[in-house]
């Protein structure tokens, strides 16, 4: 892979990193009323509240401001949570794997399920399997996510009583975590039990969290796939005997993946978003359900370090995917 | 001896005789019906959609914001309700009918208010990135990388715990969430149009670049431009219901189905009707302007270089 | 005989790309299959291994190839006769080439799935082929994607594949045309090397006369989906009957465009633009007939 490539990438990245950083420093300053005295418990003196201006760099030139809030979020440190009375950063930290879990299965759902149908819509056009799919495509992209949520909920979680709707493991078990992913936790203790229990209760949040991007995922791989299909190379395949499926699965889909990744990319972010409302509906114990209750607490530590954490996700999730795409596009990888 | 057609140009791939446009199947009689079956679904949704709104006053049997103590979570009438509240009452005993009629109207605003704000707010700064290309272009479109870096649901829920909750506030939110969607759209068109001999013509003519953008790019982006704002539509719906429903989103006064399907949620065992009426009415709306956009895209089509990719 | 087709019909939706087209091949033979863009030969040579691309469809005939039908045939016994029986040189290598996938992975299917070759094996037996073919560095050549080789290259590893399992009939669609005119004649001295060596026999698609004269022992002409005149090449070439092919033979100029079927032919579809138009051109179609010595003609002056 090019070096310009990978650099610039790079450069991508630093930059979107730089941007967030000015984002949210501006949001703090921007609101109306005075952020001290909005912080500032009822019956504050002007010592106290001057304190507090201090000690959220409130106070000194703007640029000087600026410098110490960058300093500070490099480090990790956004100050103490006001809600919480806990180190922002330590309160965000410990709560991220649960969303990160949450994140990813979301993920690995969207992209496999969103190929699957993609490719057997394909194989199997032109029947009513191909309309059934096109259909669950539309409802899934336009029906936004915390409405799939609910819906699970109503469905599968009270009327069916098929799987668990709140929380990431059942109380019964008792975990002391270790890296955080649950899923990977109680593999680590041999706990099938428990490995079981995360498993159901992370279904319905995972699946609702994903179907925005399934459905999207289904329509690029699909739409390249009709292309792909009715290419010569491909017909030149079916010429040398192999079998349909083979060629959809195996050769066309790697063509129709590269353009796909790009765009898995850009939507990760909108799911990322979504673990907001999903982990509030779900009570998911990860960053989201923190992020509901920071702003309306006004707690600014707490909201800058979520915002910042979750910006940086994004961006090296896009960082990531660029790479993924020069990797999986062999004419980027040898350029 | 060459007696064929000169110069060896190659027959272009399969289907190579004659047959008529691309390699598609897509011209059965069958998908020509879904076309047209999501053009009018989307329509006729987007019709009922509008009605219901301007005509909610009218058709109200109740003020959607009276409370009556006396009567809470009554069930609709097909499931032994009585007759002065149809579809039912929530738990502070207003009517759902109302509210739901009420709701529509709030969803009529933001969709249109928010989509036109994004759509002008957005569709410049395609214009000039795309038309000027190069530094212009890179600076532009960093800042549109460096937006959506923040993920859109966590902005919206920033930028209105800031600004406090309000209808029009809430379209704000949702423009500066959104806008970078046309940009992204728009510019990628524009490369596309540039490239074609009308615009090559205008510049040998002599003709400044905005009279350019303004007289010949403009109006071949009509079509892209009524795809997105469909599709626009559909997404500021769903966004102003999600911040009705978690608080951050029209004023309390006003009813929304957002905030009605969080208030319904309370009683869900209860009664299902206080939660389900509501999101089905956001769901029809919602699917009907993405059913409108993709017919209108379809139809559309040959005319669109690009796709108005999501 | 190796290779029968009869009344072969194939529509593409709303038109008519092939008209009961008939002809056989005995082994070791090569047809020319001659037309314009657009005749109908391109079909039919795709048509032979039953690859016409969507929305095509094969409505009528019969394709009998070593005793077998093969449009009756399920699909997995096909594909066990693609590939290594009955093969396919394509137009445009580039297209034709997987652009995700190296070289020798593709090179190598063939011989995988006919002859349960391991891909290792499979490689050191396309590598050998390819030197044969004139590709300097096989093993290289291998390794690399579709669009790191030049447009001589990528044909000559078609032909590679084309050839790797020994097919008893080759079609062979327009191999040349998208190559440069000294590729070209490389390229085409290569295959009737490799043509006369094998054995193999071929149906050779092309618009160009001059390729048919050196390569070619029978020549079909086909016009408007119909197959209009056949013979041996010598004849056809010193005596062509019907005026669609003197005009080609002789470089005629002729005025106006083919035309598309749009149903089965109410006439003669050359007769708008044929110097020899009689009146019974327009309202009835002609059909082929013998005329002696292996010379068929569809032409109502016969």
């Amino acid at each position: 892979m090019s070096v310009r490539y990978l650099l610039g990438r790079v450069g991508l990245a630093l930059l979107s990193l730089w941007g967030v950083t000015v984002l949210a420093f501006v949001v703090l300053r921007v609101i109306p009323g005075d952020p001290a005295l909005l912080m500032a418990p009822v019956g504050a003196s002007q010592a106290d509240i001057a304190e507090i201006r201090a000690q959220f760099g409130l106070s000194g030139p703007i640029w000087l401001q600026y410098v110490a809030w960058v300093w500070g979020t490099v480090r990790g440190r956004f100050g103490k949570s006001l809600w919480l009375q806990q180190d922002a950063i330590r309160v965000i930290l410990e709560r991220l794997p649960a969303t990160l879990e949450l994140a990813l299965a979301a993920l690995v759902l969207a992209v496999a399920g969103g190929i699957l149908l993609g490719v057997l819509s394909v194989l199997w056009r032109r029947t009513w399997f191909e309309s059934a799919t096109l259909g669950v495509g539309t409802l899934g992209l336009s029906i936004p996510n915390f409405i799939w949520g609910l819906l699970f909920i109503v469905f599968f979680g009270a009327l069916l009583r098929w799987l668990p709707i709140s929380g990431r493991i059942a109380p019964d078990f008792d975990m002391a975590p270790l890296t955080g992913f649950l899923l990977v936790d109680t593999l680590l203790r041999r706990d099938p039990g428990a490995f079981a229990s995360v498993t159901a209760h992370l279904i319905l949040p995972a699946a609702a969290l994903a179907l925005p991007l399934l459905a999207v995922v289904f329509r690029a791989v699909r739409s390249d796939l009709l292309t792909a299909v009715n290419e010569e190379y491909v017909v030149m395949e079916r010429m040398k005997g192999l079998g349909e499926l083979r060629i959809i699965f195996w050769r066309a889909l790697k063509n129709a993946l590269i353009p796909t990744t790009t765009l898995v990319g850009v939507q990760f972010g909108f799911l990322i978003g979504g673990t907001v409302l999903i982990e509030a509906i779900f009570s998911w114990p990860g960053i989201g359900q923190l992020t509901l209750a920071a702003f309306q607490y006004r707690d600014f530590p707490l909201i800058q370090g979520i915002v910042v954490v979750y910006a940086v996700t994004v961006i090296l999730t896009n960082f990531l995917v660029d790479l993924g795409y020069a990797f999986l596009n062999p004419k980027v990888r040898y350029a | 001896m060459n007696t064929s057609e000169g110069g060896s140009a190659p027959l272009p791939t399969p289907p190579p005789e004659g047959c008529a446009g691309k390699a598609s199947a897509r011209t059965d009689a069958s998908l020509l019906k879904r076309r047209n079956a999501k053009l009018v679904g989307g329509v006729v949704i987007g019709l009922v959609l509008c009605l219901a709104a301007v005509l909610a006053p009218w058709l109200t049997p109740h003020d959607p914001n009276r409370q009556d103590l006396s009567a809470i979570r009554r069930p609709p009438v097909w499931m032994g309700g009585a007759g002065d509240h149809p579809l039912g009452t929530d738990s502070l005993g207003r009517d759902l009918l109302s509210r739901l009629l009420w709701s529509s109207r709030v969803a009529v605003m933001v969709a249109v208010g928010a989509t036109l704000c994004a759509a002008v707010i957005g569709t410049p700064v395609g214009l000039v990135s795309g038309y000027f290309r190069g530094r212009v272009d890179t600076v532009l479109m960093r800042v549109v990388d460096v937006w959506m870096s923040i993920p859109a649901v966590l902005l919206a829920i920033a930028l209105m715990a800031v600004l406090g909750v309000g209808l029009l506030k809430v379209i704000l939110a949702i423009v500066l969430v959104d806008w970078t969607r046309f940009a992204r759209v728009i510019r990628g068109e524009v490369l596309a149009l540039r490239e074609r001999e009308f615009v090559e013509a205008s510049r040998a003519i002599g003709l400044g670049p905005f009279r350019i953008m303004a007289e010949e790019l403009l109006p071949n982006l009509v079509p892209l431009l009524i795809v997105l704002a469909s599709l626009e539509m559909a997404i500021a719906v769903g966004v102003e219901a999600l911040l009705s429903f978690v608080g951050l989103g029209v004023e309390a006064a006003v009813p929304s189905w957002g905030s009605m399907i969080a208030e319904g949620r309370g009683y869900l065992l209860v009664g299902w009707w206080g939660m389900t009426l509501p999101m089905l009415a956001l769901v029809v709306t919602v699917v009907g302007f993405n059913l409108l956009g993709e017919g209108l895209r379809e139809r559309l089509d040959p005319r669109l270089r690009t796709e108005a990719a999501r | 005989m190796l290779l029968q087709v009869k009344d072969l019909t194939v529509r593409y939706g709303g038109h008519l790309a092939v008209w009961e087209a008939g002809f056989t091949l005995g082994e070791g033979e090569v047809l020319g299959l001659v037309g314009e863009s657009g005749a109908g030969k391109s079909t039919i040579g795709r048509a032979l291994l039953r690859l016409v691309p969507e929305p095509g469809r094969i409505v009528s005939g019969a394709i009998t190839f070593k005793g077998r039908d093969l449009l009756g045939l399920p699909e997995a016994e096909l594909r066990a006769l693609r590939g290594a029986e009955i093969t396919l040189i394509p137009q445009d290598p580039l297209a034709a080439l997987n652009p995700a996938f190296r070289i020798g992975l593709q090179a190598t299917d063939a011989l995988a799935i006919h002859r349960g070759l391991s891909r290792r094996e499979a490689e050191g037996v396309m590598a050998r082929l390819l030197a044969r073919m004139g590709i300097p560095d096989p093993e290289d050549a291998l390794r690399r994607y579709p669009h790191e080789l030049s447009g001589g290259m990528r044909q000559r590893v078609l032909i590679a594949i084309a050839f790797s399992c020994g097919p008893s009939l080759l079609v062979a669609d327009e191999p040349t045309t998208s190559l440069d005119v000294t590729t070209q004649a490389q390229i085409l001295r290569l295959l009737d090397g490799l043509r006369s060596e094998t054995g193999v026999a071929t149906c050779f698609i092309t618009h160009d006369l001059g390729v048919v004269a050196h390569l070619t022992h029978r020549v079909a002409i086909l016009y408007a989906g119909c197959l209009v005149e056949q013979a041996p090449t010598d004849r056809i070439l010193a005596a062509p009957l019907h005026p669609y092919t003197r005009a080609l033979v002789r470089s005629l100029p002729l005025d106006g465009i083919m035309p598309a079927l749009q149903g089965p032919p109410q006439a003669c579809p050359f007769s708008d633009r044929c110097p020899e138009r009689m009146a019974i051109c327009d309202t009835a179609h002609p059909p082929l007939k013998s005329v002696g010595a292996g010379h068929q003609v569809a032409c109502h002056l016969y």
